[in-house]
């Protein structure tokens, strides 16, 4: 996501492509700020994967998540499930374009960007340009692409808190939990880790594809939220099953296609970057869901469908950090590693702290986020990215980044539940609870 | 009059109607239901949260049928609904006092 870190350059795909490149790249160490270019810069093969893997990302929440968690609520919350996927989809594309873009990825300072491109405000003169990303980095795409495949990760990760709160929260009080939540830790982390100026990329954190940005910060945010909304009613004592497991095996499978768009798309090219982290994410994914479904074949008997696809999504959540820095073989460390580690804390340190993370938002992402990016500091190879590789050194960096994404996400989602729980309230009453969101919040129903 | 009511696996009930169309029985009611015997339940888990389900799902049949043919009745839905497992479910047989077929009025016997 981060394109390019310090002297790298992008490369194109074939030879003339990249001969272009180099005489790109040639031209920005020359003239600097490289707008009265005559010669189109616009890498169209470049263009064309990240106009692809854009519409990847997109599927993953509409209707990849909203399919994934509607699959696991019960039957009289499946609408109002993928109701708050859709609803998140359209207010974080409007938050991203008035503010949210400009926020995480403008110069400004190392915390957050700044208001220069306040309701995307240049674009206008911009368009036909190549990106350079804070002025300096040639992303060889257009500022309208980079936006664009930038907003889907913005509207995936909000998305992926509501299985936190599942079955519970007011949808008023959600959709302004969401729009401030993107505004005040969203972009400022995405700004931190993938702009120019944010002090973690400054200080060598690795997240290729958003391990810190996009599942580590929405896990501890669901953590949070499921510990301020409290349980489900009837949480431990009532069958909980699940809709139909079948939505979920259709929701994570399309969750695992869009993310070749996520981790491949992150390299911002289509160039050997993206193949090797579409190899590393597909192997991961893989053992990772067998790691799980082992895992839970030993201990309980069976290997159920639910836990396969749940294992899937944890290598996904894992390797995402890790894609654009490891090789295959390391994948498949990393996979298992996610696989049997999600499936422990989704079940019984869940179990054994009581919490009611209904869905396994915190189990699954925020567990299989730190996971991928700790195993990133040791697995990073260095000739991929022109770095020096993992070491001890890296993987305490890595915990830099995982540390102050928790405090942060963590700590400004609990001040957001509590100044809405004050304002208007957070959770339904117990009698629309029992009757469900569906007819209560929605007037709609699945008979 | 009787009024044979059974229980039976859902898998069995095409078995069960093939059973009863040789004896001359003219009308069937069937039911999706759930409910429990000596069978108890069945558990489900879902990432670690079990759930024991009580309640598991059956198909009830109605037939009402000449008191002479009660017996032959039963016996058939018993041969047919056996698999000899757990579970295998119930016949109730109980006494009917009238029968009206909406359409014609007609009573009794003529209405069945």
């Amino acid at each position: 996501m981060r394109p390019m870190m310090t002297g790298e350059r992008p490369r194109g795909a074939g030879g003339l492509a990249s001969s272009l490149a180099l005489l790109v790249c040639a031209s920005l160490f020359l003239a600097s700020p490289a707008m009265a270019a005559d010669a189109p810069k616009i890498d169209t093969g470049n263009t064309a994967w990240m106009l692809s893997s854009t519409a990847l990302v997109l599927l993953m929440t509409i209707p990849g998540l909203a399919l994934f968690y509607a699959g696991m609520v019960r039957k009289k919350n499946v609408l109002a499930t993928l109701m708050q996927s859709f609803a998140i989809c359209c207010l974080v594309t409007v938050t991203w374009f008035v503010i949210g873009y400009s926020l995480a990825f403008t110069a400004g300072n190392a915390y957050i960007g700044d208001l220069s491109q306040f309701m995307l405000q240049g674009f206008g003169k911009t368009w036909d340009k190549d990106f350079l990303l804070g002025g300096t980095v040639d992303t060889t795409i257009p500022e309208s692409v980079y936006m664009m495949f930038q907003m889907t990760f913005a509207i995936i990760t909000p998305a992926l808190i509501c299985g936190a709160f599942a079955d519970r929260m007011k949808f008023s009080a959600m959709c302004i939990f969401m729009v401030l939540w993107s505004i005040t830790v969203y972009s400022p982390i995405a700004h931190w880790v993938w702009s120019t100026t944010g002090w973690a990329g400054a200080m060598g954190v690795l997240d290729f594809a958003g391990g810190t940005v996009v599942h580590i910060n929405a896990g501890i945010a669901g953590l949070v939220c499921a510990l301020v909304l409290g349980k489900r009613v009837g949480y431990g004592r009532d069958n909980m099953h699940p809709y139909n497991v079948g939505y979920a095996m259709i929701g994570a499978s399309l969750l695992w296609v869009g993310w070749f768009g996520f981790n491949a798309g992150s390299a911002v090219a289509a160039n050997g970057r993206a193949g090797m982290a579409m190899a590393a994410t597909q192997i991961a994914t893989a053992a990772s869901a067998l790691g799980w479904m082992f895992a839970e074949w030993m201990t309980k008997g069976k290997p159920s469908l639910l836990g396969i696809v749940s294992g899937a999504v944890a290598g996904l959540v894992a390797i995402t950090p890790a894609s654009g820095f490891v090789l295959p073989g390391p994948a498949l460390i990393i996979g298992i590693a996610a696989g049997v580690g999600c499936y422990v804390c989704s079940t019984s340190v869940k179990n054994f702290f009581g919490y009611d993370d209904s869905l396994d938002c915190w189990g699954v992402h925020g567990v299989g986020g730190i996971i991928g990016a700790l195993l990133t500091g040791v697995f990073a190879f260095g000739p991929l990215y022109g770095g020096t590789g993992g070491s001890a050194h890296q993987l305490l960096i890595q915990c830099y980044g995982v540390v102050a994404t928790l405090i942060w996400s963590g700590g400004m989602s609990f001040v957001l539940l509590k100044i809405i729980d004050i304002t208007i309230g957070l959770r339904i009453t117990k009698d629309e609870e029992v009757e469900g969101m569906d007819i209560t919040l929605h007037g709609e129903q699945i008979i | 009059m009787k009024l044979v009511m059974a229980i039976i696996k859902p898998f069995k009930l095409d078995d069960v109607r093939e059973a009863l169309t040789p004896l001359g029985v003219q009308g069937l009611t069937v039911s999706e239901v759930k409910g429990f015997g000596r069978q108890k339940g069945q558990t489900e888990i879902y990432r670690g949260a079990e759930y024991h389900v009580n309640f598991l799902p059956k198909v009830k049949i109605e037939v009402a049928v000449p008191s002479d043919l009660a017996e032959q009745v039963v016996e058939a839905i018993m041969k047919a609904a056996h698999t000899g497992k757990i579970g295998d479910g119930k016949i109730f047989l109980m006494d009917v006092e009238r029968v009206v077929r909406i359409r014609t009025g007609e009573v009794d016997a003529e209405a069945l």
